[in-house]
């Protein structure tokens, strides 16, 4: 019976490895082999699309490893996402050099708008780009261990972690909406043209950047899959269960909170930091709390605690939102709450649960 | 800053030096391995504790009887480090002061505690539970990397063996009856290898087949293990004790063995109502 049930997982895990593999290596490659009137071309426009949903999905993923593992609603996960997204965009910023609308060397347009004669000490080092990638990491981290550290130690669960996390991600929004933080004000930044030197609008860099979106997919799937495999997973799922007992047992719960929470974040940033350079733009909405209930919507309508459906969540919901939004824009959200609350009632297991349930149906 | 690091780097599970009187391991050398002195605990104003004093000798099986609200699980909250007490002291040996210490830290100084309802972890099965529970380094990137080696292996089946769950070992701990539950928790805490061994009401759920092995496991232990049992059941605590402590409002009532303690006045008052 467990037998059973493993393999089917196995199963699962094998056929959204090898579907993720085949889009990251195809889509871009038949891009850059073909002619761009060849039928199979795939437009930027797409390209840049399913760039945008794997990127998501990673997001999706790096939640689920928080909340269906550890058992934490995490409700303010979009601003880990936001700020290795700012990274990212704070890097391409400082390659647009003298090409910017007011030609400065160094100062960013919208600070040279502001009157600012010097650069920020913040901003210092972000036109290295492995500086740049570091911070990706380390921003999104160090934020996830200072909030964990206060957060968990302090024995806030439930539904006040919740609240707390969603005022975290709003606190994060107004701030960053103010010129003076130094981070574009309500505009954000955007108007990138290199990336490492290559032209970022190229057909090849935008190939190159999916294909990386896929890559990180992939192996951070395969690291949550490792992750959630080994002692500290199990012991994650027990303080998900029974957090109290697992103090008895000699386990120091808020260290593996801690934990958890602070590498999930950094995935967030990596997802965050591949999407700004696809979409070029990012801007304060990212850490609008409505983008990480979003991300909690993903993971339920997949399916939490299995990895891949937070993957699939991520998918089909924003297939149907570009879909739905372009047909009638004003019901998205109508929509968007609806599945919510149908997942909720019918389907608590998400669309893994229910393909699983079939399956099992059928070999019965 | 130092706390952080200490938190942060595990050092406050090496029994934090500051709860030591003196440096060392568990002092036995007088007898008792568990002290409470006039412990007292307050839940608005409702006295759950009233100047407890308590001492359980080394390698002893002590039962606990007393009506309900007498104080016996709030006792074992306070050893536990769930509930600190507003005035009294904790020691577990001569040197180690409990109050100063964390759930955490007292689970890893080897006092381990059974609920009185089975908490066993239903999604995972029931090795892995015990391997949960298994003695080791419970830090998150020890946890992380952790490898069973073949001696843990082995305890694993020999606790597997002594609570009779060797057949179950693939099965989610769920799907367990009560008293397979019961067991499972008694597995885990002799994974632990305690020294103390808290123990809330063992035998709720179980057959009179599963009570006899209950009441013949725990004698078993007794003197590898320090036991405190709570328990209704009179019958049972009959068959295992050698010496009973009744609780009542919170403080001692009288001690003694099983036939002194019945036949004690002030018992029968308290049981019957006078």
């Amino acid at each position: 019976m467990k037998l059973l049930t493993l393999a089917s997982q196995d199963k699962t895990r094998a056929t959204v490895l090898s579907v993720l593999a085949a889009i990251t290596i195809i889509i871009p490659l038949c891009n850059v082999l073909t002619p761009a009137d060849s039928a199979l071309h795939f437009s930027a426009y797409t390209v840049s699309v399913i760039g945008k949903y794997l990127t998501f999905a990673l997001l999706g993923l790096s939640l689920d490893l928080v909340w269906g593992y550890c058992g934490i609603l995490a409700l303010g996960h979009g601003a880990f996402f936001a700020l290795g997204g700012y990274a990212m965009g704070m890097y391409l910023m400082r390659q647009i050099g003298t090409r910017g609308v007011y030609g400065d060397p160094l100062l960013p347009d919208f600070m040279v708008f502001l009157n600012w004669k010097e650069l920020p000490w913040f901003w210092y080092g972000f036109d290295n780009f492995a500086f740049a990638m570091l911070m990706v990491l380390l921003v999104p981290g160090t934020l996830a261990f200072v909030f964990g550290w206060l957060a968990f130690r302090s024995r806030v669960t439930g539904v006040y972690l919740s609240i707390i996390t969603q005022a975290l991600t709003y606190a994060l929004l107004l701030a960053f909406f103010r010129n003076e933080m130094g981070f574009g004000g309500n505009n954000g930044l955007t108007d990138f043209k290199d990336i490492l030197g290559f032209n970022i609008q190229s057909e090849g860099v935008r190939s190159m950047l999916f294909f990386l979106s896929g890559v990180a997919l992939i192996g951070a799937f395969l690291l949550c899959s490792w992750i959630t495999s080994t002692k500290l997973g199990r012991v994650v799922t027990a303080i998900r269960d029974q957090e109290s007992r697992v103090r008895f047992l000699g386990y120091r719960v808020e260290m593996f909170k801690l934990w958890v929470f602070t590498f999930a974040a950094m995935l967030a940033g990596v997802a965050g930091a591949l999407y700004v350079p696809q979409v070029g733009i990012i801007n304060p909405s990212e850490f609008s709390p409505l983008n990480s209930l979003e991300i909690v919507i993903w993971v339920a309508m997949g399916g939490r605690g299995t990895l891949y459906g937070a993957i699939i969540g991520a998918v089909v919901v924003n297939y149907s939102k570009t879909v739905l939004t372009g047909l009638l824009p004003d019901a998205w959200l109508y929509i968007l709450g609806g599945l919510f609350i149908v997942v909720t009632l019918l389907l608590p297991d998400g669309i893994v649960g229910l393909l699983q349930r079939k399956l099992k149906e059928q070999a019965a | 800053m130092k706390q952080f690091a200490d938190d942060l780097f595990g050092e406050k599970d090496k029994i934090a030096a500051s709860s030591l009187v003196v440096e060392g391991s568990v002092d036995t050398r007088h007898g008792p391995i568990l002290y409470m002195e006039d412990v007292s605990v307050s839940f608005d104003g409702f006295k759950a504790l009233n100047q407890l004093s308590l001492y359980i000798d080394a390698g002893e099986l002590r039962c606990m009887i007393g009506p309900n609200g007498a104080g016996k699980t709030t006792m074992m909250d306070v050893i536990t480090g769930k509930t600190k007490p507003d005035t009294g002291s904790v020691f577990f040996g001569q040197t180690i002061d409990l109050l100063k210490m964390d759930e955490p830290a007292i689970a890893q100084a080897g006092i381990c505690r059974k609920f009185q309802k089975p908490s066993v972890f239903d999604a995972l099965t029931v090795f892995e539970n015990l391997e949960l529970a298994l003695k080791a380094n419970k830090s998150t990137w020890k946890t992380l990397f952790f490898r069973l080696n073949g001696e843990q292996r082995d305890k694993i089946e020999e606790v597997l063996a002594t609570i009779g769950l060797t057949d179950c070992i693939q099965q989610r701990a769920g799907i367990l009856s009560h008293g397979q539950k019961q067991w499972l928790e008694i597995g885990m805490l002799l994974m632990q290898e305690p020294k103390v061994m808290l123990v809330d009401e063992p035998i709720a759920g179980m057959t009179h087949q599963e009570v006899e092995r209950t009441a013949e496991l725990l004698l078993s232990l007794q003197g590898k293990h320090s036991i405190v049992v709570v328990e209704h059941d009179m019958e049972f605590v009959r068959s295992i004790a050698r010496k009973v402590t009744v609780l009542h409002e919170g403080s001692v009532l009288t001690e003694g063995t099983m036939d002194e303690v019945q036949n004690d006045p002030r018992v029968i008052q308290v049981y019957l109502g006078g």
